[in-house]
């Protein structure tokens, strides 16, 4: 046993913190007496009976604190230590605390740092502000040591690269900015469906995407470790994929995750190429989902280890039937089998054209892309697969016409179509008036942060454009898909039946609804 | 670099979430039981600065600024008069409170604490000769902060009078403050008249004889930095209360002045003068905020406030880096309880070099240690709290040695950023007495304001150039 002390001069510290730290260090594997005092003289006599008072303790003064250890030779410096960083604490219970405790009073910090310093537990900032202003939040958030969630779009490029290359030289990672949705630790973040934890581990460029196979997972029973949100750019030239592969990397070094999923629209050459090449050195089967782009096209040879499939429906049913054991999924008895010439019935001759109308970006372009190869006519979109499809007048629709309601032109100055129908309402029952259109498609978004109850709304506009072709002499053909689960707090189910009483076709799947809606259109034509 | 693991630090662990902008998101992490504090966020008013355009990393130059502060070991080592112990005073200077003024300018209650001060020194027989005096070029004024000294309210401190020597003991810097009279007519606050020269001729021959004597038999001095901290956890935020840590300093000085003393009656009445004066220690806690702070001055593109101080006329402050410059706005209005026959249109603009507790890290930044003040402005306790956690807002650091109980002895805001000031809009929170506005009538009053924009907007804008 050794006696050894660390004498702290003008430190005042009150009695009960100092016992509480002299009974940390007392608990100490190989320490087998503590004490932490001002150096009075009554303290220092009861140092001297306990067989503590050294030297230094002895010459320190009344405003000096004093902690002496009393330990084997190995411990005792260690405990010393430990003293230093449990009086640097100062307060032992902080980490029990909930959040905000410091602002008990009703007061609510006005900046980031302000909330970090009251919060030290605290190790994400969740960051929405308006853009011009996001960055820096950012740099505050990184510096304070936070991972960051940041949803605000608007930052420029040049801003997302450097905080990345910061935030990743530090180990903290950078979702967005402009990223919609995250899951991690089970912990929805923006906007996210409520699913199982399970081995299936995501990254994500695109939001919805994220949405829609995560929630197909959770309905096939396959739960997830972490859904985490890149942002749309990070797979650019630019951005070099930084967060993707941090997020890969990380996946691949998790114990909890088995199977991996990549999500991202078509990426930048070298981007993918590092993204192969990180999923090359782990064994972990991977699917990789490039919306469009598969093996032959991302010039791979399929290992033992890496799907590249074309979109999320598939990247979702791989995954399955990696989880299950399964080589490869199986398409072919997913899809309805609802009778097409029955449906094919119930349009006029001139109802040649579909009009889909979308709030997630992602499940536009998804469902473009089956149509690319499913369609004799071109599919015209405010977000289109090829510019030459584009839109002239995103407020007109033509021939086959596929609208991206999420997209900025309709977003400026109001909510987005995922939180209020208003906009795609009006749309539809503009849409129902023109006499060509034979088939409306239409994705319904559940899971935190979107409409409480978008399917009551919804259903009440298709009665109502029922009506109005009905006078006309029509009847439309409603196709829809929900992306969302049962433990969304609006409930799948519920949705789901609401709108089948409305008439409409209910799609397991965007890219089945995206199917469904082609081949009633080609056989009839 | 160091670069620990996401399936560390993120996977695994339980989240807390800072949330800023949207409320939804708040929402939804409330209903998943996810702790999640929702900042009440609002656009800066400026742009954050990062670095000077020498290429500072000002944050870097905070932190050491906050470190010198924080490191500081103010000390009352012992006492002196102060022509002989400030440096570069002289038989005909007189200090101020505040930035420099010329006596043309100086408000009521500066102006009769001159007229007083010289009166004092024998150097004037009345006021009309002594307004002569002051007017006639012979007098030299300077800020106490010119001379490593601090004076609350007026500040006035002339050649004869005794003072306190703080050291600070990790950087050997001193500061120096006279010896605090009392409440009511006294010259700090303007006051004239025979009991006021007769307090001070016994101050000066008696109370200081006798403290003197005393603290030279304490052979380490009395350890200001532990009383103040004591005090913090007493009632005290040692500005406009100090009733705890002047209680502490009767009883760190009181058996050096049992052993100096042979006359039973004169130590009853120094103990008597000490205890009948709640502020007494105000002229121990200026110096040692001073000490503290000089310690950290000259850090270059620092934008941390290292003086706050105010003549009457105007108030000042100076950054840690640029300490040599004042940026100057007119002083405020103090928002306080009047004693009676007084009401706010006697009072003068703000005034005293007391706001250096507030720079030091006390003070207003520490209300919530002393609910009690806030009856100064019909406040409760709940706006102490409320005011301490505002100033989170503006300050670079928390303290590590004051610290304070009710917020679960979180340290007291320390150093209060430029910038910050400027990007929040929140101004610093001062405590204070109030002078009457005419020469000659003392004290009126006690309350709170905020510090004035334009000084911190002018700062900025030089610290914008640097």
């Amino acid at each position: 046993m050794a006696v050894k002390s660390l004498v702290k001069p003008s430190a005042y510290y009150d009695s009960v913190t100092l016992m509480l730290v002299a009974r940390e260090l007392v608990r100490l594997p190989g320490v087998n007496d503590a004490a932490a005092v001002m150096a009075t003289e009554a303290n220092k006599a009861i140092l001297l009976q306990a067989g503590l008072l050294t030297p230094e303790a002895q010459a320190a003064g009344a405003n000096d604190l004093v902690i002496v250890v009393s330990a084997t030779d190995e411990t005792i410096d260690e405990a010393l230590s430990q003293a230093e960083r449990l009086l640097q604490k100062k307060q032992p219970e902080v980490a029990s605390e909930a959040p905000g405790q410091a602002f008990a009073q009703g007061y609510r910090p006005r900046t980031l740092t302000a909330a970090a310093k009251a919060t030290p537990q605290a190790n994400l900032a969740l960051i929405s502000v308006a853009g011009r202003y996001a960055a820096d939040e950012a740099w505050e958030a990184l510096h304070r040591g936070l991972h960051v969630f940041l949803f605000s779009d608007n930052v420029s490029i040049e801003d997302e690269v450097m905080l990345k290359r910061y935030a990743a030289d530090r180990g903290l990672l950078v979702m967005g900015p402009g990223a919609g949705t995250a899951i991690i630790n089970g912990v929805a973040l923006g906007f996210a469906n409520v699913v199982p934890r399970g081995p299936v581990g995501l990254v994500s460029a695109a939001g919805t995407g994220l949405q829609e196979v995560t929630s197909l997972l959770a309905r096939h029973g396959v739960g997830i470790t972490q859904a985490i949100g890149t942002g749309g750019r990070d797979t650019s030239q630019a951005v070099g994929g930084i967060t993707m592969l941090m997020g890969l990397q990380a996946l691949q070094e998790d114990n909890n995750t088995e199977v991996i999923v990549l999500i991202s629209k078509p990426a930048a050459k070298t981007v993918t190429q590092k993204v192969l090449d990180q999923v090359n050195r782990s064994q972990k089967p991977t699917v990789v989902c490039f919306l469009g782009e598969d093996a032959r096209s991302l010039g791979v040879e399929e290992k033992k280890n890496l799907w590249a499939v074309r979109t999320l429906e598939e990247a979702a049913l791989q995954s399955v039937a990696i989880v299950s054991g399964k080589k490869d999924f199986d398409l072919s008895a997913r899809d309805l089998s609802d009778n097409i010439t029955e449906l094919r019935r119930q349009l006029q001759p001139q109802q040649r054209y579909l009009r889909a109308l979308f709030s997630g970006g992602t499940l536009c372009y998804e469902a473009q892309l089956i149509w690319r190869d499913q369609l004799k006519e071109p599919v015209f979109s405010n977000a289109p697969l090829d510019e030459g499809n584009k839109l002239a007048d995103s407020s007109h629709s033509q021939g086959h016409t596929a609208i991206d309601l999420g997209e900025e032109e309709f977003t400026v100055g109001r909510p987005h179509p995922m939180i209020d129908n208003d906009l795609r309402i009006r749309r539809l029952l503009q849409e129902v008036q023109q006499p060509e259109v034979g088939v409306v498609l239409l994705d319904v978004v559940l899971g935190y942060g979107a409409h409480p109850d978008p399917a009551s709304e919804l259903a009440e506009a298709i009665r109502k454009a029922q009506e109005t072709a009905a006078k006309a002499g029509r009847k439309v053909i409603f196709v829809a898909s929900i992306t969302g689960t049962d433990g969304d707090p609006q409930n799948y189910s519920r949705q789901e039946q609401l709108l089948r009483d409305s008439g409409v076709i209910l799609c397991p799947s965007n890219a089945a609804a995206a199917r469904l809606t082609a081949r009633i259109l080609e056989e009839y034509g | 670099m160091d670069r620990p693991a996401l399936t560390q630090s993120l996977f695994g662990q339980p989240l807390t979430i800072l949330n800023l902008g949207l409320e939804i998101f708040s929402r939804s992490l409330q209903m998943q039981q996810v702790p999640v504090v929702e900042v009440d966020w609002r656009p800066p008013q400026v742009a954050h600065l990062r670095f000077t355009r020498q290429g500072i990393d000002i944050d870097l130059a905070n932190q050491e600024v906050c470190r010198r502060i924080k490191a500081g070991r103010p000390v009352l080592v012992g006492m002196g008069i102060a022509k002989q112990v400030i440096p570069n005073m002289h038989e005909r200077m007189i200090l101020h409170a505040g930035p420099p003024i010329s006596w043309e300018r100086m408000c009521g209650p500066q102006r009769g604490a001159v007229m007083g001060a010289l009166i004092y020194e024998g150097l004037a027989k009345n006021e009309a000769e002594a307004a002569a005096l002051a007017a006639s070029g012979e007098i030299e004024f300077a800020p106490c902060h010119h001379h490593h000294a601090i004076g609350p309210m007026a500040g006035i401190i002339s050649p004869s009078m005794p003072v306190f020597i703080v050291e600070n003991k990790t950087f050997g810097n001193h500061a120096y403050c006279t010896l605090n009279e009392g409440l009511g007519k006294v010259l700090r606050y303007g006051g004239m008249g025979e009991e006021v020269y007769a307090r001070l001729k016994w101050m000066e021959k008696v109370l200081y004889p006798a403290l003197d004597r005393a603290l030279n038999k304490i052979a380490d001095g009395i350890d200001l930095k532990s009383l103040i901290a004591q005090a913090l956890h007493m009632g005290d935020e040692c500005h406009n209360r100090n009733r705890a840590a002047t209680s502490l300093f009767i009883r760190a000085v009181a058996p050096a002045l049992m052993r100096t003393s042979n006359d039973n009656e004169t130590l009853a009445k120094v103990i008597e003068f000490i205890d009948q004066n709640d502020h007494f220690f105000l002229n121990l806690s200026m110096p040692a905020a001073k000490a503290m702070l000089e310690a950290a001055e000259g850090v270059e593109g620092s934008s941390i406030v290292t003086v706050m101080a105010r003549n009457g006329t105007e108030f000042g402050i100076r950054l840690a880096s640029m300490p040599e410059r004042w940026f100057i706005a007119p002083a405020g209005r103090v928002q306080g309880l009047y004693l009676p026959g007084f009401k706010e249109e006697d009072a003068n603009p703000d005034i005293g070099d007391s706001t250096i507790t507030e720079t030091a890290g006390y003070g207003g930044m520490a209300m919530a240690a002393a609910p009690a003040i806030t009856k100064f402005v019909g406040g409760t306790p709940e706006m102490a709290f409320q005011t301490t956690l505002e100033m989170y807002e503006i300050t670079q650091d928390e303290h590590d040695a004051f610290t304070i109980p009710a917020l679960n002895f979180r340290g007291t805001p320390l150093g209060i950023d430029v910038r910050k000031v400027m990007e929040t809009g929140i101004l610093p929170q001062i405590n204070t007495g109030i002078a009457h506005k005419e020469p000659g009538i003392g004290m009126v009053g006690a309350g709170i304001l905020r510090a004035p924009k334009e000084c911190f907007e002018e700062a900025f804008a030089a610290l914008q150039s640097l």
